[in-house]
């Protein structure tokens, strides 16, 4: 049981977050979509309101910092992905949710929470995907 | 004011994936890979990010306007369409072949290592991508 408290306490305190978002800001705190924005107020040339969102991306890296600060092990990456793999996941990751309209934090937080249908579908199909990509990738190459 | 608010919600984001694992790649793929070593602790972020804002949800909207808005920006959209099943199938895709998504993969920038600089500029290339796709009129969404 142990094992589940500090992922159940890490899931409250985004929950927390996603709260604060929503009562302070009036935002959901969806990240693809706040990133996203970010690059339509480029593609504009106006600042528009990027402001906030870029603040909260650099909240998300500060956030991070603490996080290697109280142990590094927290943001350990020792997948061994190649450089190219990398770069076709980023690409699908990025196209995907610009596309289907939210991640992991907007439909699979936001979307789910308000009980919005497109959130839920989108939740499962995504989480289908990401298990069958990862089961078919360790049956490929042998490995994890 | 806004913009403090944001920081500061941004930065308890990331203390939650950290504490809750999302932020370790292997996790995730670990979590991912139903048919082999299965770890299902990650279930468990979500959970307990549910628990809380399924309920903070219902009690905030009663609300006329957020604290530091003058409304809220909440999707309205209903209907079920291809892009919204064809982007949640391509992000699936990438999710389940790197372990990132992209709160944690911004959150992991803070290591600077290469992995996590890759993904984040490649995902920035796909969203760009679909921008551009869109603007050049060739998708209706």
């Amino acid at each position: 049981m142990g094992e589940y408290l500090l992922p159940l306490a890490g899931g409250v305190t985004i929950g927390v977050a996603v709260s604060l978002m929503l009562v302070l800001n009036g935002r959901v705190a969806g990240v693809s979509g706040i990133l996203g924005g970010v690059l339509t107020n480029l593609f504009r040339k106006t600042r528009g309101d990027s402001a906030w969102r870029v603040l909260f991306l650099l909240g998300l890296f500060s956030g991070g910092l603490i996080l290697r600060a109280l142990n590094p092990d927290l943001l350990e990456n020792d997948l061994d992905r190649s450089l190219p793999l990398l770069i076709v996941a980023g690409l699908l990751v990025g196209y995907g949710t610009s596309v289907g309209g939210g991640c992991t934090s907007g439909h699979g937080i936001c979307g789910i929470s308000r009980f919005s249908p497109r959130s839920i579908l989108a939740t499962l199909i995504f989480m289908v995907f990401g298990i069958l990509t990862a089961t078919v990738f360790r049956l490929i190459t042998g490995g994890q | 004011m806004a913009g403090v608010a944001a920081f500061f919600v941004g930065l308890i984001f990331a203390l939650g994936l950290g504490l809750g694992g999302m932020t370790q790649p292997r996790r995730v793929v670990g979590f991912l890979d139903l048919f082999g070593d299965w770890d299902p602790s990650l279930i468990f972020v979500m959970f307990g990010a549910l628990a809380i804002h399924i309920v903070m949800y219902r009690w905030i909207v009663r609300r006329k306007a957020p604290i530091l808005g003058d409304r809220f920006h909440i999707p309205t959209k209903k209907t079920i369409d291809g892009p919204l099943i064809l982007g949640a199938v391509l992000f699936g895709i990438g999710w389940g072949l790197a372990g990132y998504c992209p709160a944690p993969a911004i959150t992991s920038l803070a290591t600077f290592s290469l992995a996590p600089v890759v993904f984040v500029a490649s995902l920035l290339a796909g969203m760009a991508l679909s921008h551009w796709r869109r603007n050049a009129g060739t998708t209706g969404s």
